[in-house]
């Protein structure tokens, strides 16, 4: 079997007596979209971190595409595109200026990164907007261009951290449409985390959920739905969705209902 | 008996040179990771350009220009105006009167050296105290530190790009100075005077260094640019302010007496000179003066035995710049320092977004 491009093996971060990833084992498998569903302060952007190489764990391993982040670092980031939750750019340059620094951080000529530049913005759809200063986008478009961003380098893995926070409804339909696009036809491996069940649901074909820190469950919907209720449909005929899995997990309330559990 | 064993290997050179053989393909594997791992070439000179430009084009840089040029031509002027009378009074330093278009003032405003010792700290500190923190609170910095570059480029570019604008701005003055020298008194400066002036841009440099080194280390450590900022001008107020009248008021305390013993003055003399020489705008103007003014031969305390038998006259450049070496040496020191504590505190840092 073809190795996992994401693989964690009892990954653990913490901070001081705060345990903020606890004993993480996670396969991402090539080419899909995996979704990591928790509240906010569950870990999720401190394990993105350990991903990237851009935080030590404390213990565990990690591997990203067969490379290890803390002794190779650069060779990951060279594969792996991550748009941190709510991305800045260079306010006083122009949408298009900004993704040519970043072409050209990758090792791209001045020419090379213009067309490739124009190129990923005409893909997110924001071709008619290259000359406006990044500091006047408006959330959606900023994210639009993160994604861009992203996609300069041609990565084998996007991480997506909390994409879709702040944008209105038909941004994020876009949103998620470009994302299962990338996946589809190019192959890309997705990290996608949200507190959001529905648009994990909409995208994702693997979901781990998470909470405090701990991994408790993961695998697609239908067969998470079957471990918990044995059987994929409810007493009313309805298929059990990914809200009653995670209103399941929840249960006792450790999680209220605007998932506003936190450290 | 063990012990004694060990110790034999310990002073044996067999030891050491398995030891090396051992070391040696160590580091060269570190390196060539370090190597096969690096950025792409040529990322770092795109960092430095574009942060460059941002200097550039910032307001803050240009108000900041403007304001030490317009220092510069003030001081140029009062010192062209008042040259005259030095020319013609036939001092022992005559024939390095072109260095006194740095060093001469006719009161209304002070020299040029002066102004820049000033005016240099403020400088440096603009140019740094919002290097990382800005780039944090907008969001730049994770994306930056996800892209295939080590992390220390960006620090170092902050860095290395505020050092240029600094060395072209300095530059360009000390040229401007010449160039209205040469055009007001129609007399070239010899090599000497030259050089003195060169070593003179390239001391500022150093200083100026010194500040943003500072300022960069506030920027990582505080979240907010105006805390960083008035942190930097708190310590350059209180060495510039307090810390002079501190040392006054030690100074008084341990005064000698008129009538102590030659050896306790002497070593009070020491003391008051060590007190100072803590100020890095000390070090600067002492390095300063005795670089742009030949006839200064000595900065601590002297005694009349080290005088005698002095022939009071103008010292080579070598000689100057001997004198000055502390001071040079303590300020590139304490510029490394600020650098380092920077770069410690920005390489542990975990960077989150916002």
């Amino acid at each position: 079997m073809e190795e996992a491009t994401i693989v964690t093996r009892n990954l653990t971060k913490k901070y001081g007596d705060f345990t903020a990833v606890d004993d993480l084992t996670l396969e991402i498998r090539r080419g899909e979209v995996f979704g990591l569903l928790g509240p906010n302060g569950a870990g999720k952007s401190t394990t993105i971190l350990m991903l990237m190489g851009m935080t030590e764990p404390t213990s565990g391993s990690v591997r990203v595409c067969g490379l290890d982040p803390v002794r190779q670092p650069i060779e990951v980031k060279r594969r792996v595109g991550y748009l941190p939750e709510d991305v800045g750019f260079y306010d006083d340059l122009s949408g298009l200026d900004n993704l040519i620094y970043t072409a050209r951080l990758n090792g791209l000529s001045e020419h090379d990164a213009r067309s490739c530049a124009l190129r990923q913005m005409e893909r997110v759809g924001l071709a008619e907007e290259t000359a406006k200063k990044a500091g006047k986008y408006s959330r959606g478009m900023r994210q639009r261009l993160g994604l861009a961003d992203v996609l300069l380098r041609n990565p084998e893995v996007i991480i997506l951290d909390e994409p879709t926070l702040g944008i209105d409804p038909s941004g994020i339909r876009d949103f998620l449409r470009m994302i299962v696009t990338l996946s589809r036809e190019e192959g890309i491996t997705v990290l996608f985390s949200s507190h959001h069940l529905h648009q994990v649901q909409q995208v994702c074909d693997r979901v781990g959920i998470f909470v405090k820190g701990r991994l408790l469950a993961q695998g697609d919907i239908a067969s998470l739905a079957r471990q918990l209720f044995s059987g994929s449909t409810s007493e009313e005929g309805r298929e059990y969705g990914l809200e009653d899995i995670y209103h399941r997990y929840f249960e006792g309330g450790t999680v209220n209902e605007d998932h506003t559990a936190t450290k | 008996m063990k012990t004694t064993l060990q110790q034999n290997r310990f002073f044996s050179a067999a030891y050491w040179k398995e030891q090396l053989r051992r070391l040696i393909p160590a580091v060269k594997r570190e390196f060539t990771t370090f190597r096969s791992s690096g950025a792409a070439p040529g990322v770092f000179r795109v960092m430095v350009l574009k942060e460059m430009s941002d200097h550039i084009r910032s307001w803050r840089v240009v108000i900041l220009m403007a304001i030490i040029f317009l220092t510069c031509v003030g001081s140029l002027y009062t010192a062209l105006s008042s040259i005259g009378d030095v020319v013609k009074a036939g001092s022992s330093e005559e024939e390095f009167f072109f260095l006194k278009l740095f060093t001469l003032s006719d009161g209304s405003l002070p020299p040029y050296f002066v102004f820049i010792g000033f005016l240099g700290p403020l400088l440096g500190i603009s140019l740094g105290f919002d290097a990382i923190n800005t780039e944090q609170n907008r969001g730049t910095l994770s994306r930056l530190l996800a892209q295939p570059i080590p992390r220390d480029y960006v620090i170092n570019a902050k860095f290395t790009a505020a050092l240029l604008v600094i060395t072209l701005l300095f530059f360009l003055l000390s040229f401007l100075v010449i160039g209205a020298g040469l055009v007001a008194l129609g007399i070239p400066p010899t090599p000497a005077e030259f050089m003195r002036i060169l070593s003179f841009t390239l001391l500022s440099i150093v200083y100026v260094a010194l500040w943003l080194n500072l300022s960069l280390y506030f920027s990582v450590r505080f979240r907010q640019p105006a805390t960083s900022a008035l942190s930097g001008i708190a310590v350059w107020l209180f060495f510039t302010v307090f810390y002079p009248l501190i040392a006054n008021v030690l100074i008084k305390a341990a005064a000698p007496s008129p009538y102590a013993t030659g050896r306790s003055i002497y070593l009070f003399e020491r003391f008051r000179f060590l007190l100072m020489q803590v100020m890095p705008n000390e070090l600067f103007s002492q390095a300063t003066s005795t670089l742009l003014m030949p006839s200064v031969r000595s900065l601590g305390p002297l005694t009349m035995e080290q005088m005698q038998g002095a022939i009071p006259g103008p010292l080579p450049l070598g000689q100057s710049l001997l004198l000055v070496w502390p001071q040079l040496t303590g300020l590139i020191a304490l510029t490394m320092i600020c650098f380092i504590l920077s770069y410690l505190a920005f390489m542990r840092r975990e960077i989150r977004s916002r």
